[in-house]
């Protein structure tokens, strides 16, 4: 089972009753254990209706998905359904039940007996970085941010393998939003979830996606790669416009700096006031920052105090050209 | 004390009347208590089924609204007149009158309680794997209970009033007090039953509301901070 995809969309077609066009058509999708694919494009081409046939929340017309090699026609719902954690924008917490029971909904439907639902909320509760003091409140007390991390213990609770996120970050403030994305890619480092995750802002999807999905309207897969491979080479021209104009931007802000390449300092020694210094952990895209808005050929890399050499202009070229 | 009328030295209201008929006064009010309690527990047993009908097929929720408006605009002296030959002047009749007059506002709140449950809290409660009676019985009924109970406690408050009609069957509660100070009216025994059975009425529709208030705090625990 480690080698097969975790879920699979075989040639699935949605057509909605009392419309006449497909609002998927045709998708096959594989998605493989551990993985972060992120399903982007402009709205209304699908991308929510794709997530929901895979937890059934909506029947595909036509075509079969597949969870951990099972069909998902052929597994009870409620059994596929608590087996999927989801997450969705507006949360949609149980405005009548306390932070605490809203987390453990999952495990007391599964008839978890309530120490090992407690023990649980408890590791749940460090895991998302939830404020103990809040697991009392309910859910009209809290910040949006606050919501949107308990939405997400709560869609972690029975420790599902597969978790489903319809652009869980889109109604949070910027600033929460990326503190809410490292979270996430924390959390993903951690539990190897495979995750679903629906939005429709290409940095997100880069930022979170091992493997992006760039949809068309009709649910039309136009490419499916790594974030780097998909900016180096987008297959088409809807492909190239959806990434937008910084397309060799985007991709340094993914490519980190190789220690063993540095070219080493001007032998006359280097003026670091006017080049500007950057650590070793940061980004090309960072890394070319401090170049532009310093001497405008290289920067200075230091590990600690430690200087290692120079990042120029030419290198950053050919590593985009490589 | 006495209240004076201005025009002439006769008391508005006799005190000593109030005194010497506190047992009377004390089993109509307990009378009115009862109509009204029954009235308002059949209608909430009634309403439950439609409401569950309208919510169930959909296209039964227009004529179900249609048939209990109707109900709730007939004048209730018109109705009773036309009930009492087959029922005759009984609880029964008075009971018909006056549950009629409160499933209008009993099925339309708990059909828009029901009706106004965020979408994503279904949705979410779809994904958690709850099964369509669960999510029914556990999610959609608790949120929906504040609008309910808005509706028991019009409910409540219009039956408490419309009871007072029922004296004309020989039944109403305070409004035997009401009824009988008509029938005297310029005497000052009449004014004051009219003054006792108005005044305990509007006591009881109060009370009946407040404590309604408290059973929904009590029951929707989780509501923000809110007035009245
Ligand atoms: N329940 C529905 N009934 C009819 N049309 C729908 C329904 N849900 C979605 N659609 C249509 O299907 C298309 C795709 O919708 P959706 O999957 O929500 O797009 P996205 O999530 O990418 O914005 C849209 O044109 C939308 O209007
Ligand atoms: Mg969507």
């Amino acid at each position: 089972m480690s080698n097969s995809p975790m879920i699979e969309l075989i040639d699935v077609s949605k057509r909605f009753a009392g419309t006449d066009a497909d609002a998927v058509e045709h998708l096959s999708l594989t998605i493989e254990q551990g993985e972060v694919v992120a399903l982007v494009g402009p709205s209304g081409c699908g991308k929510t209706t794709t997530l929901r046939m895979i937890n059934r929340l909506i029947e595909p017309s036509s075509g079969k998905v597949t969870v951990a090699g099972s069909d998902v026609s052929a597994v009870p719902l409620h059994e596929l359904r608590r087996n999927i954690g989801y997450v969705i924008q507006q949360v949609g917490l149980f405005p009548h039940r306390t932070v605490e029971q809203n987390i453990a909904t999952v495990p007391s439907l599964l008839g978890w007996d309530s120490d090992r639902v407690r023990s649980r909320v408890d590791e749940l509760v460090d895991l998302v970085a939830i404020d103990r003091s809040i697991l009392q409140r309910y859910p009209s007390e809290l910040s949006g941010g606050q919501r949107q991390r308990v939405g997400v213990a709560r869609a972690l609770a029975a420790d599902p393998p597969v978790l489903l996120m319809d652009e869980p970050f889109g109604a949070v403030d910027p600033v929460v939003r990326e503190h809410l994305q490292r979270e996430l890619l924390d959390l993903q480092a951690r539990l190897r979830k495979t995750i679903v995750f629906v939005t429709h802002d290409i940095d997100e999807a880069i930022l979170v996606g091992d493997r992006v999905a760039i949809l068309n309207t009709g649910g039309v897969l136009e490419q499916f790669a790594m974030p780097g491979e998909l900016l180096a080479h987008p297959a088409n021209p809807f492909v190239a416009g959806f990434l937008g104009t910084d397309r060799a931007i985007k991709r340094l802000s993914l490519l980190p700096i190789d220690g063993s390449s540095l070219e080493p300092l001007p032998p006359d020694g280097i003026d670091y006031h006017s080049a500007g210094a950057i650590d070793i952990g940061v980004s090309l895209k960072e890394a070319l920052d401090a170049i532009v808005s310093g001497n405008g050929h290289h920067v200075a890399v230091f590990d600690g105090t430690v200087c290692l050499g120079v990042v120029t202009i030419d290198m950053i070229h050919r590593r985009l050209a490589g | 004390m006495t209240l004076v009328a201005q025009t002439s030295n006769q008391p508005l209201i006799v005190w000593d009347w109030i005194g010497r008929n506190l047992a009377n006064i004390w089993d109509r009010t307990v009378e009115h208590i009862v109509l009204t309690v029954i009235a308002v527990g059949i209608g909430i047993v009634v309403s439950v089924v439609l409401s569950l009908i309208a919510l169930r097929w959909r296209r039964s929720y227009p004529p179900i609204t249609w048939i209990t408006g109707l109900l709730y605009t007939i004048p209730s002296l018109a109705l009773f007149t036309f009930l009492v030959p087959f029922t005759g002047l009984s609880l029964l009749t008075a009971e018909i009158g006056l549950v009629s007059y409160t499933l209008l506002i009993l099925v339309r709140t708990m059909v828009t309680g029901i009706d106004e449950v965020p979408p994503a809290v279904l949705e979410a409660a779809d994904a958690m794997g709850y099964s369509r009676r669960d999510r029914f019985l556990r999610i959609e009924v608790p949120l929906a209970l504040p609008v309910i109970i808005t509706g028991v406690r019009l409910a409540t408050v219009t039956i408490i009033g419309l009871v007072t009609v029922t004296s004309l069957i020989g039944l109403g509660g305070l409004g035997y007090f009401i009824l009988r100070g008509l029938q005297t009216f310029s005497s000052p025994i009449g004014t004051t039953q009219i003054f006792v059975g108005t005044a305990l009425s509007i006591v009881l529709a109060v009370s009946a509301d407040l404590s309604l208030v408290g059973v929904e705090r009590i029951l929707t625990p989780w509501r923000e901070k809110r007035i009245g």
